[in-house]
């Protein structure tokens, strides 16, 4: 468990005159929230584990601008665009995957107008891949059976129509994979979205990540899995509240798999 | 006097025509109030759209129930208008069932036009229950008080109407035609409203006669009236349904639009060559101002997104925000891009062109709480059977009160200045963003 991670950064690669076949973004949350640092620590092992030669950013990582566009400051949006694509494309890099589906999305779908043309990958779509071309080999192992819901990111589900590729992984594990009432393209959101994750909510009768997840309770789970790590915040959150964080863990489909591989 | 019911019924019909011409024009005048957009692309695409969604009803079958009654009467709607076609020949030729010559083919087109006619009224009924006694929740929003409300009631009225009507008229003359009344040629199937029969059958020839014609012509007079109400109602999405699904966002859900405007000014900030004293070249004028605060900022399409939606509410219904008691309902920014259009078309008639009334959609219609409390979650959008962006309108908004008004939520502007200094959204510093490696 304790094995150092190999995570090279961009600026080493180039000193050496070698470029990586993926860049791994890790994304603010990735890089600075400590519950969604392990999610990258865990997708790092799984990387290492696959043999994938990779780097990261590091320090000239910077916000993809997806808070502040969805806030609706599209000035500070194309800033911040601009100048990674212009650090994206000093290191000459082609393909992009970001354990976080905003910067995924932004990538993705946002990025190419401003001239920054990228294969972009959810890690959820990259692991899928490791596997199918059997580069990484995943068994049921310790979550063989259990009993797991999977919650669906809006932006990689509703707004990459992605509603596969985690649960895909999730059957890899030989899970018992349980839908909530509303999931895939009527699955609701954690309540983070659209810059929600910074401010306090509107007022209201209920917290939306309650709501969410109380439906996530009501499968009975032993796990809610999910593929972004402000959803995971959020479910986290609602647990705690709900007083089940002693039944019930939030998990990411990253760690799920590199627990599985006792990474 | 021989030709009088002719003369008579080329004035209603004019009419009825020509009013619903009129407004129909206002509309299409008022839709280019707004900002012009391209969509020329992807023509393909955009007709298999049509096919697909509006005319295949794809996404209202998404709810079984309501989907299949709503396809009961769109079907109805469509198919039983076959007839009101021989209906206006008749009318302007003072013939009977000009089409009648059809045979067998006209005998069974009248049986499936009385089949479905029995059809639609009975999912015409269940629409009333689900409204009126089973008061589904998105029924009955805060928005939906008042005329949304009777609105509804009164297009499901309408439909009961014509149909009844409809029967009606064809009982009586399916009695005439076996009574050898003259005029009225043997001919169709009415394989429901026959059952109708026994209840008329000691009437006078004269009595059916009168029965029968005063049925025809408020069959065909209700249908034009319901025709002209559309412009007053929430049903226009009967005629817009097509070209609003045909101009439906076609990227991901998740891409919004990048500003232009701002591109261009973003890239002359970046460029160190770029001269902060050039003149600006031609045709590169800054907008007037970023985002929308009314509806002559939203663009064409919005507008007809406005237009075409019927408040059915399964946006609102999968809001993440409104399930939670939020102000937010994307059904009613809809709506209140309606009303404001409507109001500033008003205005427009009235001056001949738009004097300022010290009224916008942002806070005069849709309040700022609302604006801040979306997600960007694209539940609505999913939801929509017309392909209507809700969102896309939500997010214009927000980008009017962050570029033009600086009036973003404080915490919000806290997280913004983070991402500016510090390249994250919170206060944490860019050369520790690779701390977890070592951690």
């Amino acid at each position: 468990m304790s094995e150092k991670i190999k995570v090279p950064t961009m600026a080493e690669y180039l000193a050496q005159g070698k470029t990586p076949e993926v860049l791994f973004w890790v994304g603010c949350a990735g890089s600075f929230d400590d519950r969604a640092k392990k999610i990258s620590k865990a997708f790092a092992k799984l990387l290492n584990k696959a043999g994938i030669d990779f780097a990261v950013l590091g320090t000239e990582e910077s916000c993809t601008g997806d808070p502040a566009k969805r806030a609706g400051n599209e000035f500070l949006f194309q800033m911040q665009a601009m100048a990674n694509i212009q650090v994206l494309d000093g290191y000459a890099i082609k393909k992009i995957v970001t354990t976080c589906p905003h910067c995924f999305n932004t990538f993705k779908n946002e990025y190419p107008e401003l001239g920054g043309n990228y294969e972009v990958m959810h890690h959820t779509q990259f692991l899928r891949a490791l596997i199918n071309e059997g580069r990484l080999k995943v068994e049921g192992g310790k979550y063989k059976g259990k009993r797991i819901t999977f919650h669906d990111p809006c932006y990689l589900g509703r707004a990459n129509n992605e509603y596969e590729a985690p649960r895909e992984l999730l059957q890899k594990l030989e899970v018992e994979l349980i839908e909530m009432k509303r999931s895939k393209s009527r699955g609701l959101c954690c309540g983070a979205g659209g810059a929600q994750m910074f401010k306090e909510p509107e007022k209201g009768t209920k917290e939306i990540n309650i709501e969410r997840t109380e439906e996530a309770i009501e499968t009975n789970p032993e796990i809610i899995a999910t593929g972004c790590p402000f959803c995971n915040t959020m479910m986290t959150d609602g647990i705690k509240a709900k007083e089940k964080e002693d039944s019930i863990a939030v998990m990411d489909i990253t760690e799920l798999i590199a627990n599985a591989a006792d990474l | 006097m021989q030709y009088l019911p002719n003369i008579i019924f080329l004035i209603v019909l004019v009419l009825g025509i020509g009013y619903f011409t009129r407004n129909i024009r206002k509309i299409i005048r008022n839709i280019r109030l707004g900002q012009k957009v391209d969509a020329s692309d992807n023509k393909k695409e955009r007709w298999k759209n049509v096919f697909r969604i509006a005319l295949g009803q794809s996404k209202m079958t998404v709810r079984p129930i309501s989907g299949l009654m709503h396809i009961i009467v769109y079907l109805g709607f469509v198919i039983i208008n076959i007839e009101v076609l021989e209906i206006m020949i008749d009318g302007l030729l003072g013939t009977h069932r000009i089409f009648s010559f059809f045979g067998v083919a006209y005998d069974y087109l009248i049986a499936s036009f009385e089949m479905l006619a029995i059809l639609v009224l009975v999912a015409v009924i269940v629409f009333w229950l689900r409204r009126n006694v089973q008061r589904l929740k998105r029924f009955f929003n805060p928005e939906m008080k008042g005329w949304p409300r009777n609105d509804a009631n009164i297009i499901l009225y309408f439909e009961v109407a014509i149909m009844t009507l409809f029967l009606t008229m064809n009982a009586f003359d399916l009695q005439l035609q076996t009574l050898g009344t003259e005029h009225y040629v043997s001919a169709g199937l009415f394989p429901v409203s026959r059952y109708l029969l026994p209840l008329i059958d000691n009437y006078s020839e004269a009595t059916l006669i009168i029965i029968e014609r005063t049925a025809w012509w408020m069959h065909i007079i209700g249908i034009l009236i319901f025709l002209n109400y559309l412009y007053f109602s929430k049903h226009l999405h009967i005629l817009l349904a097509f070209p609003n699904v045909y101009y439906g966002k076609l990227t991901p859900n998740g891409k919004f639009k990048n500003l232009e405007a701002v591109t261009r000014e973003v890239k002359l900030m970046m460029d160190p060559t770029a001269d902060p004293y050039a003149a600006p070249t031609e045709g590169m004028e800054t907008p007037a101002k970023f985002g929308a605060s009314d509806v002559m900022d939203l663009t064409t399409i919005q507008l007809l997104n406005a237009y075409t939606c019927t408040e059915c509410g399964r946006c609102t219904n999968e809001c993440p925000a409104n399930q939670t008691g939020k102000k937010l309902s994307p059904r009613k920014i809809m709506m209140d891009t309606r009303d404001r259009l409507e109001e500033v078309a008003a205005n427009i008639d009235k001056n001949g062109t738009f004097e300022p009334d010290g009224k916008q959609l942002l806070d005069d219609y849709i309040t700022r709480e609302e604006l801040w409390a979306c997600t960007t979650c694209n539940a609505c959008v999913e939801a929509c059977p017309v392909s209507i962006d809700p969102l896309a309108i939500i997010m214009e908004m927000r980008q009017y009160l962050v570029m033009e008004q600086s009036a973003a939520p404080t915490e919000l502007n806290v997280t913004m200045t983070n991402i500016e200094n510090n390249a994250a959204p919170w206060p944490f510093n860019q050369m520790d963003r690779a701390n977890w490696i070592n951690e």
